[in-house]
């Protein structure tokens, strides 16, 4: 046993780094557990010539192909969509795309606006001050005044939108069509001890370059200068309760398998929306034989994934294949309401860049285009660096049945029981996502795409994790209230993914690291009475 | 808890080809991308590259075990034996039954075909890693913007 700490977070990625930061400045004593190590840039792939390769391999989105030591396996097999999730300092933040959309203001509304699924109990306009923060921290680049948003600006300019994304711009000017180039956390100049972005290609495995916004060499060396205690290789087991019912700390494993209960007066979870309800699920009493802050029975329900086709393109011209950051412009052309499309809610037209020769000569082989023989050099360069791909972003609303459990056999290399996914499309989200691929497919021709297909079934897996543990004023309808405590146990907080109540149609990031932001300064002004 | 993994775990199949596996892989990589005088380019079967594939099994060295023996069978023995029409044939009937292994197996090929140097340079590529150099991309030309601008605000008040 360690001494008692004032705070405990659990997960340092998106949420846990900002939330770790903001709470800082009030001197208490803060601990962050993080399962994974600190990850040096000269190890990502962009530093060798088996970049593209690895990205298969150690550096896989996913990690039931990585199978990092660091990483927890997961059953996904009932789920259309496969989990991405990344274990390390900075967690998903490592390999994410960067893209840095914020959610809509109409996505906390949406009972309201559009009679489905619950509104929020907070609105756009409550976090908007710590979207604007988090940009700040972050580095964020992006051009103001977007039209599909309330005004705001970004520190920096947008990032290049290249050939591909010059290519769509024209092509959805003569379609009549919104788009914008998109906000993301890829520093374009020199910001805050960052290198500006080089275009060394794919963003997803880890930025050599330091340009994408990580929050290990964002929020992670100032919380740290600030006094944040991060300790790596500790993998909690579970949320340790007390007699009054009240959150006592964590048992964890160290980076010598040793088992370890770190006492604490505030628990806050950040391991995003299948780490922290796998670990609430883990964490039974007496007092909660189905999981702890679970009188709700909502811990792990309402998994929200963003199914999320993609329709490629090849042109005649070249394109801007994999060089430059994957994604380019945004359309919300479809993202709001309109029931004479046949659904309700809408979805993110995501424009992005090519592939590199490996994944361009894989899809080749696999679809026929490019055939085994003499005739491959010739197809290969007629396809390579000729593709651009456009991303159909669906909100696709909470639905109970979709959710984590944990597997009665998997486990991890801790013996800790592994998440379990159910997860189905609904027929509302499987109109959005035939309406998102027919739009997509004409813009494609539009743009001057010769050939086109539709990745519908082995879909692009976002990593987004959301809505397992909701946020809600009703403790029948919610698992924490509107800033973030657990209706149960009044000492455990959720900062991440989990706590949102719709998913809107947007890449999450942004969102989840504004609700932390929002979260530490609501505690932090409610220190006195932070338990009543 | 490492993000490297020191060892590979024995769940991944033994990273080692035989001899026997290293002609039927050369065999089958032969007819999968052959040399081209035209494009200056070798086959997949050259010696570096098959080096180069022989040790980057990783992750897949069950699949590319799976395959080779797949193929052999196919071929009714020894496929590295067979002339060149019946190979053809062979993966033929290989690319229609491989399923995932096959899928795995391609893209070990292709993982090292495609970073070896005469390769890069023949499809225009300059025979590097992405860092320190990046790559340039066209500016944007954001007048592009007016007519979104001048539709004005489509987001929903909530």
């Amino acid at each position: 046993m360690t001494d008692p700490v004032d705070i405990l977070i659990i997960g340092s990625g998106a949420s846990g780094a900002a939330f770790a930061w903001s709470m800082a400045d009030t001197r208490m004593r803060i601990v962050c557990l993080e399962q994974g190590d600190w990850v040096k840039p000269t190890d990502y792939p962009a530093n060798g010539r088996d970049w593209e390769a690895r990205r298969y391999s150690d550096a896989d989105i996913l990690p039931n192909r990585r199978q990092h030591p660091a990483d927890y396996p997961v059953n996904d097999t009932n789920s259309i969509t496969k989990i991405a999730t990344y274990n390390a300092v900075g967690g998903g933040t490592v390999h994410y795309a960067a893209h840095f959309p914020r959610l809509h203001p109409s996505d906390f509304r949406v009972r309201s606006l559009d009679g489905v699924a619950e509104d929020w109990p907070i609105t756009y306009r409550t976090l908007e001050p710590f979207f604007t923060e988090n940009d700040r921290m972050m580095g964020v680049a992006g051009l103001a005044n977007d039209p599909s948003y309330p005004d705001h600006a970004y520190p920096m300019p947008p990032i290049p939108p290249g050939r591909s994304g010059t290519r769509f711009a024209q092509a959805m000017n003569r379609l009549g069509w919104h788009w914008w180039p998109s906000a993301a956390a890829i520093a374009t100049r020199e910001y805050e001890g960052r290198a500006p972005c080089i275009n060394l290609g794919h963003c997803l495995p880890g930025c050599a370059q330091g340009a994408k916004a990580s929050t290990d060499i964002t929020y992670w060396p100032a919380a740290i200068r600030a006094g944040v205690e991060l300790r790596t290789n500790c993998r909690v087991r579970e949320i340790t309760i007390g007699p009054d019912g009240m959150a006592t700390g964590a048992i964890y494993y160290n980076r010598d398998g040793q088992e370890v209960f770190q006492p604490a007066h505030v628990v806050v979870m950040a391991a995003n929306g299948i780490g922290t309800p796998r670990l609430l699920l883990n964490s039974v009493s007496a007092k909660f034989p189905n999981g702890l802050a679970n009188s709700s029975g909502l811990v792990g329900r309402n998994l929200m994934l963003h199914p999320w086709p993609v329709v490629q393109g090849w042109f005649n011209d070249e394109m801007d294949g994999q060089r430059g950051p994957i994604v380019s412009l945004w359309s919300k052309q479809f993202y709001e309401t309109d029931t004479s499309r046949g659904f309700t809610r809408g979805y993110m037209l995501q424009f992005g860049r090519g592939p590199g020769p490996v994944g361009e000569a894989q899809a080749g082989l696999e679809s026929g285009r490019m055939p085994w023989g003499p005739g491959h050099h010739a197809a290969m360069r007629r396809y390579f660096h000729r593709r651009a791909h456009i991303g159909i972003a669906c909100d696709d609303l909470p639905e109970e049945h979709n959710r984590i459990i944990l597997d009665p056999t998997l486990k991890d290399s801790h013996g800790i029981p592994a998440p379990r996914i159910d997860y189905t499309v609904s027929p509302n989200t499987a109109a959005m996502m035939e309406h998102g691929i027919a739009r997509a497919t004409e813009l494609m021709r539009e743009a001057g795409a010769h050939t086109t297909t539709v990745s519908r079934e082995v879909l692009n897996y976002p990593g987004h994790l959301l809505g397992t543990c909701r946020m809600g004023t009703n403790p029948e309808r919610s698992v924490v209230n509107e800033w973030g405590r657990s209706h149960d146990v009044r000492n455990l907080f959720v900062i991440d993914g989990s706590v949102f109540v719709t998913g809107g149609g947007v890449n999450p990031t942004s969102t989840i690291q504004a609700i932390a932001l929002y979260i530490a300064q609501q505690m932090k002004q409610r220190l006195h009475t932070l338990f009543d | 808890m490492s993000n490297t993994l020191a060892n590979p775990p024995p769940s991944w199949g033994d990273p080692n080809l035989t001899d026997a596996e290293k002609r039927t892989l050369a065999a089958m990589c032969a007819r999968m991308i052959p040399a081209s005088d035209e494009f200056k380019v070798p086959g997949a079967d050259d010696p570096l590259i098959q080096a180069d594939i022989a040790k980057s099994l990783g992750r897949d060295a069950t699949a590319v075990h799976d395959t080779l023996a797949l193929l052999n069978r196919i071929a009714g023995g020894d496929f590295a034996a067979l002339p060149v029409a019946k190979q053809e044939e062979a993966c033929a009937t290989l690319r229609a039954e491989g399923g995932m292994n096959l899928t795995l197996t391609t893209r070990i090929v292709l993982q090292c075909y495609y970073r070896d140097d005469r390769v890069m340079i023949s499809l225009g590529m300059e025979p590097r890693p992405p860092f320190p150099k990046g790559h340039v991309l066209p500016q944007g030309d954001w007048s592009l913007l007016d007519p979104v601008r001048a539709r004005g605000k489509i987001w929903r008040d909530a």
